[in-house]
């Protein structure tokens, strides 16, 4: 079975701008290896088709890569990469938008998630599929107020998501009419809740209490938990 | 007749020159509506490929455009080394072994070479790319086989289809890679890839009839 948390490769045709999606994604999820690959080897502006190969071998932790990138050229070399690897099934090239798409696919790499998991994250796929209404059997549910002063963004979101990581159940969090899931950075980024907002989080499965007593402590001690 | 390793590495050898000769206009063309490193990043890929052919000869034309592919994706660093790249890869597949290409291994080259460009890139007829030269050109030597053409002739014909192909993309709105970004302001220019895969064929003809 993988050994490690999938592992990210951020290609890109500029070096400092791979090095700036690592640095960023890496403040987030500090276990998970990512690798910046941009540039061209005399520092120019490109894709360096070596540097890509090189970066998805050393990344690689066993659980396999996903490899982001910033522009079409550069998804194509990253595709090229990818086939000529010994082993092809072990990477995946995620569409998405770079730095969102690095950052989730950080947390849910960090969180445990396998190789599709995190692909999945990259793109913003997820969907908020659960979808169960209040009250139903099984299902717990708690309403709470966002009082810290930056509300649902980046960082808590990404608390939020590695404080439920590994717990079996379907995690929800509504705002007004939308609806996110609570494993997904991108969507809770989307419900765009500010400090002052309520939330209703809503769990099923046999660790929903665990889950929603988790997000609870969170969110009521602004999310320092 | 044919053309064996050494025609191939003659032809190949030439498109470098021409490559080397356009560096400037090539430039020009993907700057009004790229990244303006077109000229540039083919001309680094293609002397790169002939500093390697001068190192050592491969013994077939399959080993020839294979080594052009790999040195093109390892040191072109724009979109043409993964295009191209990709291109000459499937060339050389549908080559096999075969000791020299025949007009009929040639057309079925320049076939795989355009669907490997477009597995790559995604690009269809009309998206402003280098598709746009390569789509006639296959069509054109597929019909000058048919046609009982001889391998300059089949060239030449493809070579003038790339050219009119590479010329049917100036009214064009860019649909992929960097030129997309400009919508609207992309018609009006010359696609910088179409005008390389023109250059390309154009120098492969050249070879084969001065050959001839």
């Amino acid at each position: 079975m993988p050994a490690g948390p999938v592992a990210l490769v951020v290609v890109s045709h500029s070096a400092r701008l791979a090095e700036g999606v690592a640095e960023l994604a890496a403040q987030m999820a500090p276990d998970v290896p990512i690798k910046p690959a941009g540039g061209l080897p005399d520092g120019g502006i490109g894709t360096d088709y070596g540097a890509v190969l090189a970066a998805c071998e050393q990344a690689d932790a066993g659980a396999g890569v996903v490899l982001l990138y910033d522009l079409g050229s550069a998804r194509m070399t990253a595709e090229l990469v990818v086939e000529s690897l010994a082993e092809p099934d072990r990477a995946v090239v995620a569409d998405g938008p770079l730095v969102e798409g690095a950052v989730a696919a950080a947390v849910a790499a960090a969180g445990g998630a396998d190789l599709a998991a995190v692909v999945a994250a990259a793109s913003g796929a997820e969907p908020g599929s659960v979808a169960a209404p209040a009250g139903a059997d099984g299902e717990h549910t708690v309403e709470l107020e966002l009082t810290n002063d930056v509300g649902l963004h980046a960082r808590p979101a990404a608390v939020l998501v590695r404080t439920i990581a590994g717990l079996d159940a379907e995690v929800s969090v509504r705002h007004g009419e939308q609806q996110a899931d609570a494993r997904s950075v991108l969507a809770l980024l989307g419900l765009a809740a500010a400090k002052g907002d309520r939330l209703v989080v809503s769990a099923r499965g046999p660790d929903a209490a665990t889950a929603v007593d988790r997000i609870s402590a969170l969110i009521r001690t602004d999310f320092h938990g | 007749m044919g053309c064996e390793t050494d025609g191939v590495v003659a032809a190949l050898r030439a498109a470098a020159d021409v490559v080397v000769a356009h560096r400037d206009e090539l430039v020009e063309l993907d700057r009004v509506i790229g990244d303006g490193d077109h000229g540039e990043n083919l001309r680094r890929g293609f002397r790169n490929f002939v500093a390697a052919v001068d190192r050592s000869t491969p013994e077939t034309p399959a080993a020839v455009f294979k080594l052009l592919a790999t040195t093109l994706i390892s040191t072109v660093g724009g979109a043409a080394g993964p295009l191209y790249g990709t291109g000459f890869l499937r060339a050389a597949a549908t080559i096999g072994d075969a000791a020299e290409l025949t007009p009929e291994t040639t057309v079925a080259a320049l076939r795989g070479a355009l669907q490997g460009v477009v597995a790559r890139g995604k690009a269809e007829p009309g998206d402003k790319t280098m598709v746009d030269a390569l789509t006639p050109a296959v069509a054109a030597a597929e019909a000058a086989l048919e046609a009982g053409a001889d391998l300059p002739e089949l060239l030449t014909a493809a070579a003038d289809a790339a050219e009119q192909g590479a010329e049917s993309t100036i009214p064009l709105v860019a649909r992929k890679g960097r030129a997309s970004y400009l919508g609207q302001r992309s018609v009006g220019h010359l696609d910088p890839g179409a005008r390389s895969t023109a250059l390309l064929l154009r120098a492969f003809a050249d070879v084969a009839v001065k050959g001839s």
